[in-house]
Parts: structure tokens; C-alpha cells; sequence
């Protein structure tokens, strides 16, 4: 990519040679497609506005420009988004209902929550499965079925029996968020336990080795790098789950709520900070998932 | 010296089963015959095998692919169950044998787990079997020096050669000290300098352990080399064709190749693989 010589490691070398041009580039794209969609998509209203205000004779710079900073957009522009941001994490208190952080918090807590009890059923499941051939196929199927029934139908009955019994605040989102998250670990983590070859197996086998140090000594590291690709998928899912169940149990907030609430009062520029919130969450969450990994896989021995 | 080492040349297998042998027979197989249920019908892979095999002794399976010699090192290992005939092990079935752990096999491929040092693959026997921790070091050590891998015991296998790894899995198998050593072509996927080189190094191994060792091979100056019987074996069924005797002096180096009385033996084997129709389909 770099016409400079290779022997000439500076910091000009260092940014053509990774990723961040190719990065900035797309960035750049997006921003300009976004500018230009909300342009188009925020004409009308505001022309609608500037006739209910009397006014007929805008420029179009005035025209673009209006629709680049309305209260209450179809698209709001990232500066717009930016800048409530900015408002909600930085400048409000994380005490206050009106912060983002706040929100990020109880969603956070819900999905980690759910994240843990969602990995541990997965594996718990795996486990049977694989050493349980009737269980294999009486579980598997159950467990595949377990997914079609569309989340955002299930999230509000869970919350109705769950309260019949007392039980509310944290624990009936995790459970939805646990309910996203299992499948992905079991599914990942079967898989992984199966994935030893006939000859490592057969090794075990000579020195006549228990089920129990077949499983702890082959088939639980052969599974690990399988449970973690499982464990990134699941522990983004779990983020979806709670967010799903916050927006039948609002009254907690957590970025479900904001969500409900934006879309209740049209407050587009509050969904998308929340939007963006929850997938800087997310991220944050699969990243620390990856350094768990990183961190296991040189224990193991990976190459680097 | 070339009459001598065929004088007990054996033309069919009865005559294998009943040559005489020295010492307390290790191995001993009787009628033994194997068929595979597969998705194309029964297959039989063994057919009839008698063969002994007495204590110190290095005998080697050849034959052409298919034959049967790593399906009879299977099944003395109890990796497959015979469909008929008996193999004793020490006056043991397979499966006694198994759970005593009296022999060490060693595998084709290293078969090292990859998240194991070298050191720790070593040990897994050990581990599993539940020996001390300060024993299984030692043992660890000597396993190490015995196959020349000194200073690579925090290696993880994947730094390490295919000949380094085929000599660490040939330690793990003796880790744990059994009498028995099945290698199934160890030195299968390895190229002839490398081969030669491990060849002269386990005959010393051999020599300094007292071992009885089992081994497949499919090729033929190997066999000749290393074994003090080689059991030519041919395909469709799998039986035993002749079993040839070979006792060159065990402080051997592979120069004895070169010798009259070494390619005496060698043309024999070719010979009887020739005779089971090993090379014409």
C-alpha cells in the first residue's frame, strides 16, 4: 500500500500500512451518504415548518440547513447525535434518570447478569448432550425450538408470571437475556466437546482413562477456542435480550426504556444516542470477552 | 551368517505359531480374525492369525495398505474387538491388559495435544494414571533425555519439528514405563533422513530398555533393520503369509545395510510381499 520505501518505519508508514485509512475512508462515506439522507428525508418537514411559519421565500442553503438541525428529525445527523451524546453521558450527572450512564448501567448489569446465566446453561447443556446420546435427541431439538419463538412475544409473559411470584427488578431481564445468550454457548461449546480427532481420543483410551479425565483433560480445552467464539455471539445477544425486556419493563429504565420513551414523545435524536450507546456496550462487551480469550489462548500455548 | 538368520524361516503360519521361542511369551494370538461391518457389506480384515511374540523381542508387521497389520496392532492394544480367536497379552485379554496398562502405543501422527507443553504431554500419562508429582518430573526427565529433547520441555508441540514430536509422543509412551511398546508407523509422514536417523536411535532405545516392541511398518529395509522377526502379512483377507527370523548384532548401525546378509533378508521380505499379491492390484 505504501509507496515509501520499507525501511523508512515512520509515523506516516505506520497509519498507510494499517487500517486507519481504509477505516477513515469508510467513515468518511458513511458521513457524507448520512448528511445526504437526512437532507432528503428532513425536506418536507421542513418545508412543512417554514409554510406554518409564514415563511415562502427560503433559500435553498436556508432549506438545507434547516433540515440539518430540526428538533425532531426522521434522520438526525451524527453531529445532532454527537452532541446529545454529549449532553447525556458527559455533561448530566450519572446519578440522573436523564443520563446515559445511568441507563448504560442498568442495562449493563441486566446483560452481565444474564450473560453468566445464559453461558452457564449453555455449557451445562452441552455437557449433557454430548454424553448423553438419548439427551442428544430429546434436548437438541427443544433447544433449537427454544429460538423461533420471536423474543420481543416471550419478553413481556416472562415479566408478567415472573412478577406473579415477587420476583422483578434485575433477575426477569437477565432471564431473557440468558434465554438469547445459551443458545450460541450450547450449540458452540457441543460442537467444541466433539471436536477431539478418533487418534487423541483413542490416546486417552490406552492408558484406559476415566470419562470424567477424558473430559476434563481433552475434551474441555480441545472445546475452549469453539466456547469463546460462542461466548462473543452470546454475550452481544444477551445485550439484545435485556434491551428487548426493558421495553416491557420501562419503569426501570436502561436503554430499552430510552428507546420507549424516544419513540413515544418522537424524539429520534434520544433513540439514536441510546442506539449508539448500546452498540458502544456491546462492543466494549465482546472486546472484554476477546481479551479473556487472548489471555486463555496464550496459557494454551496458541501460536501468536 | 546369511544361512543362519533364515534357518528358522517358516513357510506357513502354523509353522509360525509353532516355532519355538525363547522366553515367556508376551503376545500370543490364536485364530484370530476380524470383520468390519461397513456401509458396503463385511469386510474382513483379519483372517486367522497365529502369531507369538516372546519378551524382548522387536517384531515388525509389513504388508501392503489394507492387509491388516494396523487393525492386528489394534486389536492387541483393544482399540477393536476380534470377531473370533483369542489374543493374550501377558495370560491377559486385551481389555486387562488395557486397564493394567501394560503397553504404550505409540500413534502415526504425534498426536500431542496442542495445549500441552512438551513436558505436560509427556506427563499426561502420568497424570492420568496418578503418579507423584516429584516421580512424574523424574520420569518426565528421563523421558526427555532418553529421546533427546532436553531443553524443550516448555515447548508447545507446535514448535517443534515432526521428528521432534514423533520422539516426544515415542517418551510419553514409555513415560510410564510399560514392557510393552505397539508403535503403529511412527515414522510414517517422515522424510528418510529424518526416518533413519530415529531408526538408529529407537534400536538404541530398544537395546537399553529391554523392551518387547510391536511394530508397523510398510517399509521394508526399516523392518529389516530394526526387528529381530518380521511378519510379512498379506491384503484381502489380512493373514499372516511367512514370518521371517532376523538377528543381526544389536550394537547394529545402518551401515548393515549395505551388507550381503542384510539385503539376504530384505529380498526375502520383498519376496513374500511379492508372493501375497501385495504389489499387483
Amino acid at each position: 500500500m505504501s509507496i515509501e520505501a520499507p525501511a523508512s518505519r515512520g509515523i506516516v508508514a505506520r497509519w498507510t500500512d494499517g487500517q486507519t485509512i481504509p477505516v477513515l475512508i469508510v467513515v468518511l462515506v458513511i458521513g457524507v451518504f448520512w448528511y445526504l439522507g437526512a437532507m432528503w428525508l428532513n425536506a418536507d418537514l421542513q418545508r412543512d415548518l417554514f409554510a406554518n411559519g409564514g415563511k415562502t421565500d427560503y433559500t435553498t442553503a436556508e432549506l438545507i440547513e434547516g433540515t440539518l438541525s430540526q428538533e425532531r428529525p426522521k434522520l438526525p445527523t451524527p453531529g445532532q447525535i454527537i452532541a446529545e451524546l454529549q449532553k447525556t453521558v458527559i455533561d448530566t450527572a450519572p446519578t440522573s434518570k436523564r443520563s446515559l450512564v445511568y441507563h448504560g448501567s442498568v442495562t449493563l448489569s441486566a446483560t452481565v447478569l444474564g450473560f453468566l446465566l445464559g453461558s452457564m446453561l449453555g455449557m451445562v447443556l452441552a455437557v449433557l448432550v454430548v454424553h448423553a446420546r438419548s439427551l442428544d435427541r430429546s434436548l437438541m431439538p427443544w433447544v433449537v425450538a427454544s429460538q423461533t419463538i420471536p423474543i420481543i412475544a416471550l419478553a413481556p409473559m416472562v415479566i408478567v408470571i415472573m412478577n406473579q411470584f415477587d420476583i422483578t427488578g434485575l433477575v426477569p431481564k437477565s432471564i431473557i437475556a440468558a434465554y438469547l445468550s445459551f443458545f450460541p454457548v450450547t450449540v458452540g461449546m457441543v460442537k467444541g466437546l466433539r471436536s477431539p480427532d478418533p487418534l487423541q481420543m483413542d490416546l486417552m483410551r490406552t492408558y484406559s482413562a476415566s470419562r470424567m479425565q477424558v473430559f476434563f483433560m481433552l475434551r474441555v480445552p480441545a472445546s475452549l477456542p469453539f466456547l469463546f467464539a460462542s461466548l462473543k455471539v452470546a454475550v452481544a445477544a444477551s445485550l439484545v435480550g435485556t434491551v428487548v425486556a426493558e421495553l416491557t419493563k420501562s419503569e426501570d429504565g436502561g436503554f430499552g426504556a430510552r428507546l420507549l420513551a424516544g419513540s413515544y414523545y418522537g424524539q429520534t435524536i434520544q433513540i439514536w444516542a441510546a442506539l449508539f450507546a448500546a452498540a458502544a456496550c456491546a462492543w466494549m462487551l465482546v472486546t472484554a470477552v476477546g481479551v479473556v480469550e487472548r489471555g486463555v489462548s496464550k496459557q494454551m500455548g496458541a501460536r501468536p | 551368517m546369511a544361512r543362519k538368520t533364515s534357518s528358522t524361516k517358516a513357510k506357513s503360519t502354523d509353522q509360525a505359531a509353532l516355532t519355538p521361542i525363547s522366553g515367556e511369551k508376551v503376545i500370543a494370538c490364536e485364530g484370530l480374525s476380524l470383520t468390519f461391518e461397513t456401509a458396503d457389506g463385511p469386510v474382513q480384515a483379519l483372517s486367522g492369525i497365529d502369531l507369538d511374540i516372546a519378551k524382548g523381542e522387536f517384531v515388525s508387521l509389513i504388508g501392503p495398505s489394507g492387509c491388516g497389520k494396523t487393525t492386528l496392532l489394534r486389536v492387541i492394544a483393544d482399540l477393536e474387538q476380534p470377531t473370533d480367536g483369542s489374543v493374550r497379552i501377558n495370560s491377559m485379554t486385551p481389555n486387562e491388559a488395557r486397564l493394567k496398562r501394560a503397553y504404550g502405543y505409540v500413534f502415526q501422527a504425534p498426536a500431542l495435544y496442542p495445549w500441552r507443553t512438551i513436558a505436560k504431554n509427556i506427563a499426561l500419562p502420568l497424570e492420568i494414571m496418578g503418579f507423584a508429582k516429584e516421580d512424574r518430573a523424574e520420569r518426565v526427565r528421563k523421558g526427555l533425555e532418553l529421546v533427546n529433547l532436553t531443553g524443550f520441555e516448555n515447548k508447545f508441540p507446535w514448535q517443534l519439528s515432526g521428528g521432534m514430536q514423533q520422539r516426544a509422543s515415542i517418551a510419553r509412551a514409555l513415560s510410564f514405563d510399560p514392557d510393552l511398546l505397539l508403535m503403529d508407523e511412527p515414522f510414517g509422514a517422515l522424510d528418510e533422513i529424518v526416518r533413519d536417523k530415529l531408526n538408529e536411535q529407537l534400536l538404541r532405545l530398544w537395546e537399553k530398555t529391554q523392551k518387547t516392541v510391536v511394530f508397523v511398518t510398510h517399509s521394508i529395509p526399516e523392518a529389516v533393520f530394526l526387528s529381530t522377526k518380521i511378519v510379512v502379512m498379506s491384503p484381502r483377507p489380512g493373514k499372516i503369509h511367512d514370518v521371517i527370523a532376523c538377528n543381526f548384532p544389536k550394537d547394529r548401525t545402518l551401515d548393515i545395510r549395505e551388507t550381503p546378509e542384510f539385503l539376504d533378508v530384505a529380498n526375502r521380505v520383498r519376496q513374500g510381499l511379492r508372493e501375497g499379491h501385495s504389489y499387483v492390484d
